[in-house]
This record gives C-alpha cells, sequence and structure tokens, in this order.
C-alpha cells in the first residue's frame, strides 16, 4: 500500500480519521481555553485584591499548577475525577465504576493548566493600564461595574492579546498529553494508526505536520487579532 | 489522613526522583550545546544555514513534545539502516531516546531564548573590543556570551523549569521516573488525591531548588547592577 492511499482518504486511509482528529485537538483546547479563560480571571482577580487570604489561594494555585508536570495534572483529574462520579454514583445506588468521559477530564485539567497561566496574563494586562486612567473613571464617579466594562475589559483584552497567543500554543501542545485518557485526539489518532499499519515513522511524521499547521495557523490569526486590537494605539513600542 | 500510607507513597516516589533528576540534566546539557549550534547557525550569516536553524526551531516549537518523542522511540526503529547500525544498541534503550528527545526539543525553544539574549548585546561594546583587537572565540568568550548569557537567564530559568515537567513524558516510553511511578501507585492503590499531593510536592520542591539556583546565579553574573547601589545609611540595596 503507498503512502498516498495509506493517509488519504479512500476506504483504507487514514486521512479523514486524521483531520478529525486535529478537530477534536481543537474542540478541546478551545475548550479549555474558555475554561481557563474564566478561572484565570477570577485567580487575577484574587492575585490583585486587598485580601491577603485570596491574594494567597492565587499564588497556590498558580504555583502549584504551573509547576506540577501536566501529565500528572491530567492523571489527577481523570482519576481522580473518576472516583469522584463513582462515590456520588454510589450514593444515589448506582453500581460499578464510573468513568469521568475523557473529553471532559482533558478539557477540565488542560483548562486548569492554562487557567493558571492565563491569570499571570491577566495580571500582567491589568497592571498595563495606566494608573490615571482608573482615578480619572473613579473620579467621574463610573461604578465599579461600569469602570470594569468601559476601562478594564477593553485594556486588559487588547495587552492580554499576545500572552493569550502563548497560553494557545502552549494548551494545543498541552492538549496532546490527553490522548493517555483515550480522547482520540490527534495525536491518539496519529498513534492508533501508527501501531495497526506498523508505519510508526510516517504517521508520527503526518500527526507531527498536523500539529505544526495548527500552530502556525493559530500563530498567524494571533498576530492579526494584535494588529486589529492595537490599530487606535500609538504604533511605537513593541511594534517592529 | 492516613499518614503511614503518605510515608510509604513519599519513600517510593523520591526513590524515582534520581531517574528524573538524571533525565533533566542530561537533557538540559545536551540540549544547551545543541542550542548554541542552532543559534550559531542562526545568526551566523549563511543563509542556508540560517534557513536551516530556523526549519528547526519551527518544527521544534510547533509540535507536541510526545508525538516528537514516539517519532524517535517507535519510528526510528522502523528502519533497517538504523537497526543495523551502531546507534541501534543505544537507540534501543528507552532512556535514550527520552533523552534525545528531550534534547532535540529544548534546543528549539533554548536558541530563541539565547537568541533574545544576543539581540541585548550593544552594538557599541562590539565595536569597542574589535577596536582593542579582540576578535573571533575571544570576543565571544569576554563580551558577547556574558552579556548574552545574562539577558538570556530569566527565560532560561522558565524554560528549565519547562524541562523539569516535560521529564514527566519519560514515563510513556517506558522509562520509570516520578510521574511514571505515581501514575503505577494511582492505578494500582485508586488514592489518587494522596499520591498526587506526594508527587506535586516532589515536583514543587524541585523547582523551587532550581529556581533558586537560576536567581543566585544570576545574582553572581550582575554585580554592576548591584554595585550601583546608593550607599545612603538606612537603605538596604535592593537586588531584582
Amino acid at each position: 500500500m503507498g503512502i498516498v492511499e495509506t493517509l488519504g482518504f479512500g476506504q483504507t486511509g487514514w486521512g479523514g480519521l486524521l483531520l478529525m482528529g486535529a478537530l477534536m485537538t481543537l474542540c478541546l483546547t478551545l475548550t479549555a481555553l474558555l475554561l481557563g479563560a474564566v478561572l484565570g480571571a477570577v485567580v487575577a482577580a484574587a492575585k490583585l485584591s486587598q485580601n491577603r487570604a485570596a491574594r494567597t489561594a492565587g499564588g497556590f494555585y498558580t504555583t502549584v499548577f504551573r509547576g506540577v508536570p501536566e501529565l500528572l495534572i491530567i492523571y489527577l483529574v481523570y482519576f481522580g475525577g473518576s472516583s469522584a462520579l463513582t462515590a456520588i454514583g454510589g450514593y444515589f445506588g448506582v453500581e460499578g465504576f464510573l468513568g469521568l468521559p475523557s473529553f471532559i477530564a482533558g478539557a477540565l485539567a488542560v483548562g486548569l493548566i492554562c487557567g493558571a497561566y492565563q491569570a499571570e496574563v491577566y495580571r500582567g494586562a491589568f497592571l498595563a493600564i495606566p494608573k490615571g486612567e482608573l482615578e480619572a473613571a473613579q473620579a467621574i464617579g463610573m461604578h465599579r461595574l461600569l469602570r470594569f466594562r468601559r476601562i478594564i475589559a477593553p485594556q486588559v483584552l487588547r495587552f492580554a492579546i499576545p500572552g493569550i497567543g502563548n497560553v494557545w500554543q502552549l494548551s494545543l501542545k498541552d492538549s496532546a498529553l490527553v490522548s493517555v485518557t483515550g480522547l482520540a485526539d490527534l495525536m491518539r489518532t496519529s498513534q492508533v494508526a501508527a501501531g495497526s499499519t506498523r508505519q510508526y515513522f510516517l504517521f508520527f511524521i503526518a500527526g507531527g505536520c498536523l500539529y505544526l499547521i495548527l500552530t502556525s495557523m493559530s500563530d498567524r490569526l494571533f498576530a492579526l487579532a494584535e494588529r486589529r486590537a492595537s490599530r487606535s494605539m500609538p504604533a511605537g513600542i513593541g511594534q517592529i | 489522613m492516613d499518614i503511614p500510607f503518605l510515608f510509604q507513597t513519599m519513600k517510593t516516589l523520591l526513590a524515582a526522583v534520581p531517574m528524573t533528576l538524571a533525565l533533566f540534566s542530561l537533557s538540559v546539557l545536551f540540549g544547551g550545546l545543541l542550542a548554541l549550534l542552532v543559534v550559531w547557525m542562526r545568526v551566523g550569516g549563511n543563509p542556508v544555514l540560517s534557513r536551516f536553524a530556523r526549519g528547526y526551531i519551527f518544527v521544534f516549537r510547533g509540535s507536541p513534545l510526545l508525538i516528537q518523542m514516539f517519532l524517535v522511540f517507535y519510528g526510528l526503529g522502523q528502519f533497517g539502516f538504523i537497526r543495523h547500525s551502531f546507534v541501534w544498541p543505544a537507540l534501543r534503550e528507552p532512556f535514550v531516546c527520552a533523552v534525545l528527545s528531550l534534547a532535540l526539543c529544548t534546543a528549539g525553544y533554548t536558541a530563541e531564548i539565547f537568541r533574545f539574549g544576543l539581540r541585548a548585546v550593544p552594538p557599541r561594546e562590539i565595536e569597542a573590543a574589535r577596536a582593542i583587537g579582540m576578535s573571533g572565540f575571544l570576543l565571544v568568550r569576554r563580551i558577547i556570551a556574558p552579556i548574552a548569557f545574562r539577558h538570556a537567564l530569566p527565560a532560561y530559568s522558565t524554560e528549565i523549569v519547562m524541562m523539569v515537567k516535560s521529564t514527566a513524558l519519560a514515563s510513556l516510553v517506558t522509562v520509570w521516573e516520578v510521574t511514571g511511578v505515581a501514575q503505577r501507585l494511582i492505578s494500582q492503590t485508586y488514592r489518587t488525591m494522596e499520591v498526587f499531593l506526594c508527587a506535586a510536592i516532589i515536583y514543587l520542591v524541585l523547582n523551587f531548588l532550581i529556581l533558586q539556583a537560576m536567581a543566585l546565579l544570576e545574582h553572581r553574573l550582575s554585580p554592576h547592577r548591584r554595585a550601583a547601589a546608593p550607599l545612603v545609611p538606612g537603605s538596604l540595596p535592593v537586588s531584582r
């Protein structure tokens, strides 16, 4: 069987499955990024708050989830989540082992990790807002919510785009580790295809190329977003 | 809390720490050397080498480490000329494959970090060194390397912490380091939380020690910044 046939879209080809895997990887990373955005915003707020306990908790979260291997966190969420689910099931009278669906476990685990990174991104972006603007908004009597909507959120988002781009790339690559839970993402599909055809080199190269396409395309997208978001900013620092 | 179980788990996991450290130190060493080569090709002025280095950095930074590791571990053995060559006895070992792929991957990231460090070397210092007759290796050793390394150090310490976390992937090619042993313990005992706690503490302590060592190195390498501190009584010079 030729390479074209093996990687193609025909009956015996793996092309379609690989593309489905790539789609799964994208879905997983997107879900994780959104989850991480919510978590990151909350943790960033905690780290910036006046409350000492909140600051400590925020620092603890970012230290743990940025310092412990991603694989270990995936194990924690997958196995821990499954045994928690089994316990809850047992409480409601469901017998036997209940597994956490691997998509949910993976999205949760990668989301927890990228939330820790996003928290740092948002914190840095908030600190980049000129103090005078916040004071001015307060001085003309804007409420907290209005201040957040009009002054803080637009600028934090703008300053955070390069950082979010980095986190996205990181999460895209971390999502490959979710394959250990059996989720049919790009990594897992390449592995299965490689194993069943015994063409390890070919399929890992093909999978790697698809990952490269995903990362380079999203790189371009974030560059575009950055240019668009900063179109009202004076050109200068940081722009080459 | 089951203290004897935690104690026993900690003991089992600590026995795997030398393996994690071996993976880490060998891959950082070889990855660093390879990064020097790549960055030399990237900025050396030869367009062919520069393009190759660019491609190298793109490929190894853009695809997940896991797929690279599987490519080395499963993919290379597929070829007869590799199986019959003198490198096969080494490449057959999972440990060698893990170190090889970790080093190849970190070289891509580290090369970019070193390149940004090189950018920070003021051209006038190079000019001055040339003016007094320094050239070639002496110029690199006395002027360029110290300045570039000092500027690259903060980003490099982040990369090194990433490397500690990346060693966890070696467990997926059957090298029994801390995460692999933790996974085995989890699936034997179903006590995810306790095992995770122990493993997380090990990694956090490792990262903390490494970051402290890097901070110490940074402190040692930048005496010029401390010397400028004002000698006002009662004001301590602030490092960092």
